[in-house]
């Protein structure tokens, strides 16, 4: 287990950006540069991130950064790499897409990358709906959360991105959290050790987004994960496993109510009124169905497939 | 220098095997699909040291290519007609970014109705993208032209991206007798690209294509515009240079043929320059002095040379095999735009034609100057469909 202490010192990115106060994905992006310790390349298509740069001629990253069309970063970074490979440059590719980015509008070209095993590593930093365009809801939208596009809630499911992406049988995907920064810095740290295309989920609560005050950001990402509403997992070469806290938590006895989580978040206040009782129900009910999921594979020796 | 038999397509790809291109991303789509089934093939066998992506979109090749460039990277794609529209946004991309990549739009109509003929639509739907546009007449000129273009592309003055456009069937599956230059010659012509300091670097880290202000916004816009012009001078010295290398050139942005004494003229884009000039030599037999201006370059547009071209003419027929519903011909309205500062400027008639791939003889095109004789006689030039049923 990586300790604090062995994280480097130095910055990847640099204060005075133009994030919101508590914003996961400037959280997730520090610690992705120590992770790697320099050295690497962002491509970065539309999205919060796109905005929290700043504005020309200033940057806030010392790796450099690729900017590119909302669709467009998985082949974008599958091109970079082709050309530092032909330069003889050993740098790892890294996309740093949100979700809508990621499992909307990208989803076929990551899903191209995929298959093609490009040698880059994908991350999608996870705010759950298009907070930069002032929150819409995405696939990865979880049921029943307020957005503007869903202002009486969300009625479907959300996607499953990582299971999509581990079905392409890349040699490593996992779910992270912004809240438990060493475990995603030592999933990073796997990933860019492994040849191959690879593909980090990073929870991260949206304070401007999700409606909580900002210094509750890494707070409530725990709660994410205590609740079970959002599950710590590797899938490596095919072979799924808990990790961090998720690891005690497959017995549901074990987790924290998930009302515990939703009375944190302005956009899930509606669903604990007694009139939305079934809205609330078929929340948990897609919360346990993931978790059935993950029980199914594990009986199976943790096999995927 | 050897002789083979190419098609348009097979000479576009051993240009871009001869100007040893490093990275090619591209999707299948008829007619331009054995541009790219040829350059897997050079690749397999190793006769082309590259990487070819096998995307799963046209929006992912050029984006593909786009991450090359700025890698460093000589990079390829080829397209057609929606391939080259759902690509679009990573169009407008390449040339903002100022990347150097080389496309062949191997032109055909756009759907619906479901058409793979050639017309010129997909490619002037791109007009305005900022890249730079060349037309090919022959399987020869596409292959010398995909060499000339990264010598234009990659010219510090320019860092604009290319498209060079082939018609679809009519130029892609023709085959005709081409000249092959040697390795060597393309090589002391084309020399192997070396990243600039402005490409990705881990050492020299920067960022690309952040957020530009409205205070910052223009001067990047005003920037492709000089470039734009840069190019225009930088095509016809490319051009002229490929001259000394393989001994033809083409006229850099316009070809003239018979204009010189000429009163009538026929401006136009691509392969079916060859079925005008055949018409003009009919013509001229019949005591009609009539010449043929093929445009080679559409952006830049190619004003200044335009005007020189129809000097002493007294008519114009632009002939377009695309349309602008409501306009309803851009290559009529740029021609006239260009010559509309002129104190003496010919009578200017515009024809849409040979849309979808509907067939345009030398036998029309003595049809298209006929009536545009007769136009000039009532002194009145417009623009009207011909060959409509």
């Amino acid at each position: 287990m990586v300790t604090v202490r062995e994280l480097p010192l130095e910055e990847f990115w640099l204060p005075g950006h133009s994030a919101c106060p508590g914003c996961p994905a400037a959280l997730g992006l520090r610690m992705l540069g120590k992770a790697l310790n320099g050295g690497f390349i962002l491509v970065v298509p539309a999205g919060c991130t796109t905005v929290i740069q700043g504005i020309y001629p200033r940057t806030p990253s010392r790796a450099p950064l690729l900017n590119i069309a909302f669709a467009a970063s998985a082949s974008a970074a599958s091109g970079l790499k082709a050309a530092l490979e032909l330069r003889g440059l050993d740098a790892p590719v890294v996309v740093w897409a949100g979700d809508g980015g990621t499992v909307d509008i990208g989803l076929q070209a990551l899903s191209g990358a995929a298959e093609r095993n490009e040698d880059i590593l994908y991350v999608c930093y996870d705010n759950e709906a298009y907070q930069n365009t002032g929150i819409q809801r995405s696939g990865s939208t979880p049921r029943g959360a307020w957005t503007t596009t869903t202002p009486s809630g969300k009625r479907e499911r959300r996607k499953e991105a990582a299971l999509i992406v581990a079905a392409h049988r890349v040699p490593y995907v996992a779910t992270a959290s912004v809240a438990y920064p060493l475990d995603f810095v030592e999933k990073v740290r796997k990933a860019a050790s492994i040849k191959g295309f690879k593909y980090i989920h990073l929870h991260a609560p949206c304070p401007t987004g999700w409606r909580f005050p900002p210094s509750k950001m890494v707070e409530i990402g725990r709660l994410a994960v205590e609740t079970g509403a959002w599950i710590l997992y590797e899938v490596e070469n095919g072979v799924f496993k808990l990790t961090g806290r998720s690891r005690a938590l497959l017995d549901p006895s074990r987790r924290r109510p998930l009302e515990d989580y939703l009375r944190t978040q302005g956009r899930f206040a509606h669903l604990l009124k007694p009139e939305n009782q079934e809205q609330l129900e078929e929340l948990k009910k897609n919360v346990n169905d993931a978790w059935e999921t993950v029980k199914t594979i594990l009986e199976r020796g943790g096999k995927i497939f | 220098m050897a002789r083979a038999v190419l098609s348009g397509n097979e000479a576009v790809a051993l240009g871009v095997k001869l100007a040893r291109v490093q990275v090619v991303a591209a999707y299948p789509i008829t007619p331009q699909t054995t541009i790219v089934e040829k350059i897997a093939e050079y690749v397999d066998k190793g006769e082309l040291k590259a990487r070819f992506i096998t995307v799963e979109s046209e929006h992912s090749a050029m984006a593909a290519c786009i991450g090359a460039a700025a890698g460093g990277a000589r990079a390829f794609t080829a397209t057609s007609s929606q391939g080259l529209l759902y690509m679009s946004e990573m169009v407008f991309w390449a040339s903002g970014a100022r990347l150097p990549i080389v496309m062949a739009i191997v032109n055909r109509s756009v759907a619906p109705p479901w058409s793979i003929w050639c017309d010129h639509n997909d490619a002037f739907s791109q007009r305005d993208a900022g890249w730079i546009q060349l037309w090919a007449e022959s399987a020869q000129e596409a292959m010398d032209m995909v060499i000339q273009a990264y010598r234009v592309a990659e010219d510090e003055q320019v860092l604009l991206p290319v498209m060079v456009n082939l018609d679809g069937f009519l130029l892609s599956h023709a085959y005709e007798p081409v000249d092959v230059p040697k390795q060597e010659v393309v090589d002391r012509f084309l020399p192997q690209k070396t990243p600039a300091p402005y490409w990705i670097d881990p050492s020299n880290p920067k960022s690309y294509g952040t957020i530009a202000a409205p205070d910052t916004y223009m001067e990047f816009r005003y920037k492709m515009q000089a470039a734009m012009e840069n190019a225009a001078r930088i095509i016809e010295e490319v051009d002229e240079e490929w001259g000394k290398f393989a001994g033809r050139s083409y006229g850099g942005l316009i070809e003239r043929y018979r204009c010189d004494d000429a009163e009538i003229g026929v401006v136009l884009v691509g392969s079916w320059a060859g079925d005008a000039k055949e018409a003009a030599d009919e013509l001229r037999k019949k005591g009609l002095k009539v010449g043929v201006i093929r445009l080679r370059a559409t952006r830049p547009f190619p004003a200044e040379r335009l005007v020189e071209a129809v000097e002493g003419m007294d008519a114009v027929a632009v002939v377009d095999r695309s349309l602008s519903p409501g306009l309803p011909s851009v290559l009529t309205a740029e021609v006239k735009a260009a010559l509309y500062e002129r104190a003496r400027r010919p009578l200017i008639k515009g024809f849409i034609a040979g849309l979808g791939g509907r067939d345009v003889t030398p036998l029309d095109f003595a049809a298209v100057v006929e009536s545009t004789l007769k136009s000039l006689k009532e002194g009145k030039g417009g623009i009207v469909w011909f060959g409509l049923r």
